[in-house]
């Protein structure tokens, strides 16, 4: 028998990962240069986590996926209009900062608060899904602090693969040193799942998907509450990126022991 | 002209009242005056659905980019059909935006030697030069002394069309009473003989042939009472449109041109004000013209045209915009700059002589496709913007009295507004107003003066050719400066290296070789990675197909090379060019500087440009 699930999964906007950034300190504390200008999308790992929520939803009948997103409303709009179109989702929505520079308890306890004030939540058919870190920070905190917050022992971080067993046992398939994976059990849900890369392709646009998700999307947008996740108060020494180097060719069908004898140059040049 | 490669295949539906093609400042006036007639205050239906019944008018957009903000130009505009939409508007609300302040026309003179001048114009580059104690000289650049009124800009605004694109999009999205969906092509209009009925979506999950793979996803097909085309100088569903009705007798597509352009970080202390907007002409062709804008916060947006009248079969854009930006005058103020980023597109150049039918049964076309720019002005934002508000008016109106989008109501509504409003008529003013640049630059000008001083009653010049015929052979483009033998060698030994060969032709015309900084002046590959980075999506077809293999073969010219903007046309096997659809940033230059035309059709060349998806990200141009 098929156990219907709560998929929640957080992701937030990150900017383009084709982008430039410079990170400038203004009086509200450090951020990205001319960040509102950025273009913006779903943070990559958070997207494959969408991606393999939305496939288990699908496999699991009676199962919903909820994506829960702190970011600017403006620009969490526009990227809700690319993302809409991918997979069925019910939108909750939080006003706030989505720079890498917010401080990750306090998006933890906003994304854990959402969370629980979701209609009809239950804790026995959750699974909290994320990415495993964020493409604007890294750090992979706030996904385990959110599920600290809501009392969630059993947490995976850089999964692969999530098998959901006919007896409801999970088991998972999580990424461990040495390019290695560990396969874990887990009796039933609650559970944290913070993902990898996944195994699924992104899903082509769906036009019917965009326009059932959107029955949902703009009054999420319209009811998101505000959130102080800032970095108010904190004051940075110093901010910088690494030094950026290019020097661009583009080589077609080289030879994958060229192409890993020059990285290796590379990398011993520091 | 588009069709799939599975056009039998089983294709899900979808019912709309209202689909638009592409998100650019046409759908944008037409979507912000449409949304505000669709819902009530309290968010019950002003007008019903005939596809969801009780419901608002259900309006979909497609927007080919995979964000509604990657527009590709800084604008200069008057700004009155835009004010009149946001009668409170705030330009501090949209990123970059600053009224007009300080307008100057420069003529540049070539402090290198290299371009190519006629006589007339050397006599006035010497009399300048001698004369320059006593004339606004400065840096070889002659500024003119008097802007006409026809060209000013005054109390007009300076924007990103990606920025501004973004604000009325958020704006638009959040009403809720309409839908924009970017990253999603349209393959093509859906004809029911002599009527559009919606629209199809590209293809998913196909390789590059568009043949299917694994994830094949057919494009749905949207139908809907009206199709609202605005997608742009080389829209595929506009072009088809064109092909399967036809032109209107006596009107045309010939003058292009490809913009590219530049947002950057100006240096530090740059004297430069916010709202200064610099034009020239003169260098580094005589044909090729310049811009720089001067946003808030020390940035400025910067280019320079390549129109279809130059008549170079090597005519490229990017090292030319190099050279533009180090001619004394400019590098003054550029000099420590830094690349924000960068981005070309094509210009409809041929303004109202372009203008297609504007309706018909089940569509309309707005925008710069329906030959909404004013040549005369070179105004197209503004212009662009009324006539998607004066579509939305007709379709209000025709929604009210529950009239069906037929031709006849279309233009009794819309083309009725279009005809009776002062953007027609100065549209017809212009018309003919560059005819004389078919002859070059000195005429050109003097046609546009003559033009714009008797208000259209006198021009000169005469009806423009297709860029094709205009087009000279290699050898005599370069007869006199390089030998025919030496000619060909260079070309042979760019071919083998696969590459354009325009750079090594300038280096041998006496261009200096661009003393590359890393920050503003910079390989073209480091361009595309710096300046917005270009996005493939795979899944996708090839959007740039040679049509006539065995004609690219025998092409003499092969220009398509030689102008491509993102140097992803490379020369390849047996003589036929190849695409490489990651470099690609959709400037459409290949498509109307094709030099074979198409068998069947002499306003069409045999370059195909269809739908498709990536581009480059950018926000700031």
């Amino acid at each position: 028998m098929s156990t219907p699930y709560q998929i929640v999964v957080c992701g937030s906007i990150v900017p383009d990962p084709l982008q430039t950034l410079e990170p400038i300190a203004t009086p509200n504390g450090p951020a990205l240069k001319n960040e509102m200008m950025l273009p913006a999308v779903l943070d990559p790992w958070a997207k494959h986590a969408l991606y393999e929520a939305a496939n288990l939803a699908s496999k699991q009948p009676g199962s919903k996926v909820y994506l829960v997103s702190l970011g600017p409303k403006a620009k969490l709009q526009q990227v809700m209009m690319t993302m809409a179109q991918k997979v069925p989702f019910e939108l909750v929505a939080i006003d706030g900062s989505s720079s890498g520079f917010t401080e990750a308890s306090e998006v933890a306890a906003a994304l854990a608060a959402a969370i629980k004030a979701i209609p009809g939540v239950d804790l026995t058919r959750l699974l909290l899904f994320g990415g495993w870190e964020s493409a604007s920070r890294g750090a992979g905190s706030t996904l385990q602090m959110v599920g600290e917050q809501l009392g969630i022992i059993n947490q995976f971080q850089g999964v692969d693969k999530l098998t959901c067993n006919a007896d409801g046992t999970l088991e998972v398939l999580e990424r461990i040193e040495g390019g290695k994976h560990q396969v874990s059990k887990c009796s039933c849900p609650p559970a944290v799942l913070g993902w990898a890369t996944g195994m699924l392709p992104e899903p082509p646009n769906n036009p019917q998907i965009g326009m059932v998700n959107m029955r949902s999307i703009m009054p999420a947008l319209q009811k998101a509450q505000p959130a102080a996740v800032g970095a108010q108060g904190l004051s940075f020494a110093s901010v910088s990126l690494p030094k950026q180097q290019r020097t661009t060719k583009v080589i077609k069908d080289m030879p994958a022991d060229e192409i890993a004898s020059e990285i290796v140059a590379w990398v011993s040049q520091d | 002209m588009t069709e799939q490669v599975h056009p039998t295949v089983e294709r899900q539906t979808m019912d709309a009242d209202i689909v638009c093609v592409g998100f650019g400042p046409a759908t944008g006036g037409f979507l912000t005056t449409l949304s505000r007639e669709l819902v009530c205050e309290d968010g019950t239906a002003k007008l019903e659905s005939s596809v969801a019944p009780g419901l608002p008018p259900q309006v979909i957009c497609y927007e080919r980019a995979d964000d509604i903000g990657f527009g590709v130009s800084g604008v200069v505009t008057p700004g009155n059909g835009i004010r009149k939409s946001f009668p409170d508007l705030d330009l501090a609300q949209i990123p970059l935006a600053v009224p007009v302040k300080h307008e100057v026309v420069l003529y540049l003179l070539d402090p290198l030697g290299a371009s190519r001048r006629s006589a007339l114009l050397r006599c006035a580059d010497k009399a300048i030069r001698a004369l320059k104690g006593i004339l606004p000289f400065e840096r070889e650049a002659f500024k003119l002394p008097y802007i006409p009124p026809f060209l000013r800009k005054d109390g007009g605004l300076l924007l990103s069309i990606s920025q501004f694109n973004q604000w009325v999009g958020t704006q638009l999205l959040g009403s809720g009473a309409v839908q924009i969906w970017p990253g999603t092509p349209v393959a093509q209009p859906l004809f029911d003989d002599n009527s559009v009925i919606g629209v199809r979506l590209l293809d998913q999950g196909t390789d590059k042939q568009g043949r299917p793979e694994a994830g094949f996803m057919p494009g749905m097909d949207i139908r809907a009472a009206l199709t609202v085309v605005g997608d742009g100088p080389v829209g595929n569903v506009g072009r088809e449109i064109d092909f399967h009705f036809g032109m209107p007798e006596g009107r045309h597509k010939r003058d292009w041109a490809v913009g590219m352009k530049m947002v950057v970080n100006l240096p530090e202390g740059c004297p430069l004000e916010p709202g200064t907007v610099l034009h020239t002409f003169g260098y580094p062709e005589p044909e090729i013209f310049g811009f720089l804008y001067v946003y808030p916060d020390n940035v400025a947006s910067l280019g320079i045209f390549v129109p279809s009248w130059f008549d170079s079969p090597v005519r490229t854009s990017y090292r030319y915009l190099q050279h533009w930006m180090m001619h004394p005058y400019l590098w003054q103020y550029l000099e420590g700059a830094t690349l924000r980023s960068w981005g070309a597109k094509t210009l409809e150049e041929s303004g109202k002589r372009g203008e297609p039918h504007l309706v018909g049964n089940g569509y309309a076309r707005i925008g710069e496709g329906s030959g909404s720019t004013n040549m005369l002005t070179n105004s197209g934002v503004d212009e662009a913007w009324i006539t998607g508000v004066q579509l939305a008016e007709a379709v209000v109106e025709l929604l009210k009295e529950k009239k069906p989008f037929t031709q006849e109501n279309l233009e009794a509504t819309y083309v009725r507004r279009r005809r009776s409003s002062d953007l027609d008529k100065q549209s017809c003013i212009a018309e003919k107003s560059r005819d004389g640049f078919g002859s070059g630059l000195v005429p050109g000008m003097l046609g546009m003066a003559a033009t714009g001083f008797t208000g259209g009653m006198l021009n000169i010049g005469s009806e423009p050719k297709q860029p094709y015929k205009r087009l000279p052979t290699l050898a005599d483009y370069y007869k006199g400066r390089i030998p025919a033998e030496e000619l060909e060698q260079i070309v042979r030994d760019c071919t083998a290296r696969g590459v354009s060969a325009h750079s090594t032709l300038m280096d041998r015309c006496g261009w200096p070789q661009i003393p590359y900084d890393g920050k503003l002046l910079m390989s073209q590959q480091d361009a595309l990675l710096l300046g917005g980075k270009v996005q493939a999506p795979g899944g996708y077809a090839d959007h740039v197909c040679f049509l006539y293999p065995n004609l690219c073969q025998s092409c003499g010219t092969k220009i398509c090379i030689e102008v491509c903007s993102g140097q992803a046309i490379t020369p390849g096997v047996d003589g036929v060019p190849q695409f490489d659809r990651e470099k690609c940033i959709h400037c459409g230059a290949c498509l109307w500087n094709c030099a074979t035309p198409h068998p069947d059709n002499p306003e069409r060349t045999v370059l195909d440009f269809r739908a498709g998806t990536g581009g480059l990200h950018s926000a700031d141009n």
